[in-house]
C-alpha cells in the first residue's frame, strides 16, 4: 500500500560523540596511537527511537525543554544529517526556517540575499523573476531591500527569510521558533500567511516556547524530553500534559 | 512523487521497539558506524545556485574595496619585479624576457595556490550552509575555487597582455584553453579531498599553507626547467603544477607546442586528483553535521 503521509519517522536514533569539540591533530594522533580503550568515546543521544508520522495539511508542534532534542529533529527532517538507525520519509519539497538568516550573507543587499537564499532552496532561474517581486512585496522592507544585510535587526532578517521561505512554493514548512523576533503587526501577517498553508493541504512543523502561537498554528504536537518521545497527540492533550510536568518538578 | 531518504536499518525492528532496559544496552554499547555517505536530494537548478554563489563570493570580495580588481594584480606584479631585480641585476640570469618569465610561473601557481588555500577553508567558512540548508555539500568548495578562478583572470590578462607586447602572441595560445581547465579541474579535486578533511583536522589547513611554500621552490618559477639535473627530473613531470608552468612557457615564450608526454601528465594527474577528491568527499560528507 502506498502511504500518503507527508513526514514519516520510524525508530529514529541520532547521537553525538561528546570529544568533537577537539578537533586537532594532536587528539587524533593521539586517540590513534593511544590504548584502544581511549578510542572509544562516549556518546550522548540526542533522539531516542522516535517515530511519528504526519499527514499532509497538519501542522505539528514539536514541545519540550532546551536540549530536548527538538532542533536535532528538524534537522533531521530537512535531511541536513542521517539518523544513526531508523527510516525517514518526507515526500515533497521543504523549505526549513531553522535559524535566523542561515544561508543569508551580512555582507549582501537584502534584495541580493533573496536570491542566493531562493537559489540555495532550489528555485530556477525562471521562477526566480516570477517570486521576486511577491517576497520583496510580503518583507514590507522597502528601501532596506538595497541596504546590506548587516544593517537589519533581528526582526527584519526574519521578514526577509519568512518571507523567501514561504514564496518558494513548499508542499512542507519547518520553522525552528524564529517567528517570536517579529513585530505584532508581522506576526499577525506571517501567522495569516502560515494558516492559509494549511487550509492549501501543506504540511507544517513548528518548534515554540509561546503556547498561544503553538495552539493558533497547530493541531497536533508531539512531546520530546531529553531524546525520549513521552506523547504525540492533540495539542490541548500534549501542553496539558507537558505544562503538568513543568510544575511538578 | 518524491522518494523518501531511507537508511540502513541496522538492528532487528524488536529490540528497536524495546523498553528502558534494552535501550540502556544499546547505550553502553557503541551504535554502528554512521552511515558514512549521506547524500542530500535537492531537486534545484543547479547552474542558477552554482552562478549565485560564485556572485556572491564576488560581490563579497569587492565590495568593500575602492580599488578593486587592481589588487589581485598588485601581488604578481610585486612578485615580479622584486625576482626579476634580484636575478637580473644581483644574480645574471642569462634567461631572455626574465620579467615574462617568472609571472608564466607565477600566475599558474598564484591561481593554483590562492584557490586551493580558499578551498580547502570553504566548509568551515559556510558552516551556516551546511548546517542549515540542505543544499549538495560538493557545491561549496566547487564554487569557491570558481570563484577564485573569476577573481585570478584578471592576472591571467595580465600575463597575456604582457607576452602580447614582449614577445608576440601567436596561434599556439589555443593550447592555454586546454591546460589550463585541466589546473582548475585539478584544483577543484585537491580542495574537495583537503576541505572535506579539514572539518576533521582542523590542521590540515595548515598543512596546505607549508606545502604552498615549498611547492614555490618546486615549481620552477624563478628557474628553468632546463637547469634541473636528469635525475630530478622526472619528478617535476608528474608534479602537475611544475608540468603547468613547463607548458605556459612552451608556448607563451617558445611559440612552441607543449610536449604530447606533458599533456598526457597533466590530463592524467587531473582526472585522478579530481577522482580521489570526489571519492575521499562523498566518504567524508556523511559526518560533516557532526563535526562542524
Amino acid at each position: 500500500m502506498k502511504s500518503t503521509c507527508a513526514i514519516e519517522l520510524r525508530s529514529i536514533w541520532k547521537g553525538f560523540e561528546r570529544h568533537t569539540g577537539q578537533l586537532l591533530l594532536r587528539t587524533h594522533l593521539q586517540n590513534w596511537l593511544g590504548q584502544q580503550q581511549q578510542r572509544k568515546t562516549e556518546k550522548f543521544f540526542a533522539l531516542k527511537n522516535v517515530s511519528f508520522r504526519v499527514e499532509p495539511g497538519d501542522g505539528l508542534a514539536v514541545i519540550g525543554s532546551n536540549g530536548a532534542g527538538k532542533s536535532t529533529l528538524l534537522s533531521l527532517i530537512a535531511g541536513l544529517v542521517p539518523p544513526d538507525r531508523g527510516y525517514i520519509r518526507v515526500a515533497g519539497r521543504l523549505a526549513p526556517l531553522l535559524e535566523l538568516g542561515s544561508g543569508f550573507h551580512p555582507e549582501l543587499t537584502g534584495a541580493e540575499n533573496v536570491q542566493l537564499n531562493a537559489a540555495l532552496l532550489g528555485v530556477s532561474r525562471g521562477r526566480m523573476k516570477y517570486i521576486f517581486d511577491q517576497i520583496v512585496e510580503f518583507a514590507e522592507l522597502g528601501d532596506f531591500m538595497n541596504e546590506p544585510l548587516r544593517t537589519y535587526s533581528a526582526g527584519m532578517t526574519m521578514r526577509l527569510a519568512f518571507s523567501v521561505a514561504t514564496h518558494v512554493d513548499p508542499d512542507i514548512l519547518l520553522i525552528d521558533e524564529v517567528l517570536a523576533v517579529g513585530d505584532h503587526s508581522f506576526r499577525e501577517k506571517s501567522f495569516e500567511k502560515i494558516l492559509d498553508f494549511r487550509r492549501k493541504g501543506k504540511t507544517v512543523v513548528c518548534v515554540s516556547h509561546d503556547p498561544s502561537m503553538a495552539r493558533r498554528l497547530c493541531d497536533r504536537a508531539i512531546w520530546l524530553d531529553h531524546g525520549d518521545l513521552m506523547l504525540d497527540g492533540s495539542m490541548d492533550e500534549v501542553t496539558d500534559a507537558y505544562h503538568g510536568m513543568q510544575s511538578k518538578s | 512523487m518524491v522518494p523518501g531518504r531511507s537508511y540502513i536499518m541496522e538492528c532487528p525492528a524488536a529490540s528497536l521497539k524495546a523498553s528502558k532496559g534494552l535501550y540502556l544496552s544499546a547505550i553502553s554499547d557503541p551504535l554502528p558506524t554512521e552511515n558514512a555517505d549521506h547524500s542530500i536530494q535537492w531537486g534545484g537548478d543547479y547552474l542558477f545556485l552554482m552562478q549565485n554563489l560564485i556572485l556572491k563570493d564576488f560581490r563579497i570580495r569587492y565590495r568593500n574595496m575602492s580599488l578593486g580588481v587592481f589588487w589581485s594584480l598588485l601581488n604578481p606584479l610585486v612578485m615580479m619585479t622584486l625576482l626579476w631585480f634580484v636575478f637580473t641585476k644581483i644574480q645574471q640570469s642569462s634567461i631572455h624576457h626574465f620579467a615574462v618569465f617568472v609571472l608564466c610561473g607565477l600566475v599558474p601557481y598564484n591561481v593554483f595556490t590562492s584557490s586551493w588555500l580558499a578551498g580547502t577553508s570553504s566548509l568551515l567558512d559556510n558552516v551556516g550552509l551546511i548546517k542549515r540548508v540542505a543544499v549538495p555539500r560538493e557545491i561549496l568548495p566547487i564554487s569557491i575555487v570558481l570563484g577564485n578562478c573569476v577573481h585570478m583572470s584578471a592576472q591571467i590578462l595580465l600575463l597575456l597582455i604582457l607576452t602580447a607586447f614582449t614577445v608576440g602572441a601567436n596561434w599556439h595560445w589555443l593550447w592555454l584553453l586546454l591546460i589550463w581547465p585541466l589546473e582548475i579541474i585539478f584544483v577543484i579535486g585537491a580542495s574537495m579531498f583537503t576541505s572535506a578533511l579539514n572539518v576533521y583536522v582542523r590542521d590540515v589547513r595548515y598543512v596546505v599553507e607549508s606545502a604552498i611554500v615549498i611547492l614555490f621552490w618546486l615549481v620552477p618559477i624563478v628557474y628553468d626547467f632546463g637547469n634541473i639535473p636528469p635525475k630530478y627530473a622526472d619528478i617535476y613531470e608528474v608534479n602537475p603544477i611544475a608540468a603547468l608552468v613547463m607548458a605556459s612557457r612552451r608556448i607563451l615564450l617558445d611559440n612552441e607546442t607543449p610536449a604530447t608526454s606533458l599533456i598526457r601528465n597533466l590530463v592524467i594527474s587531473s582526472a585522478v586528483m579530481l577522482a580521489i577528491g570526489w571519492f575521499a568527499f562523498r566518504r567524508l560528507r556523511g559526518r560533516f553535521y557532526n563535526y562542524l
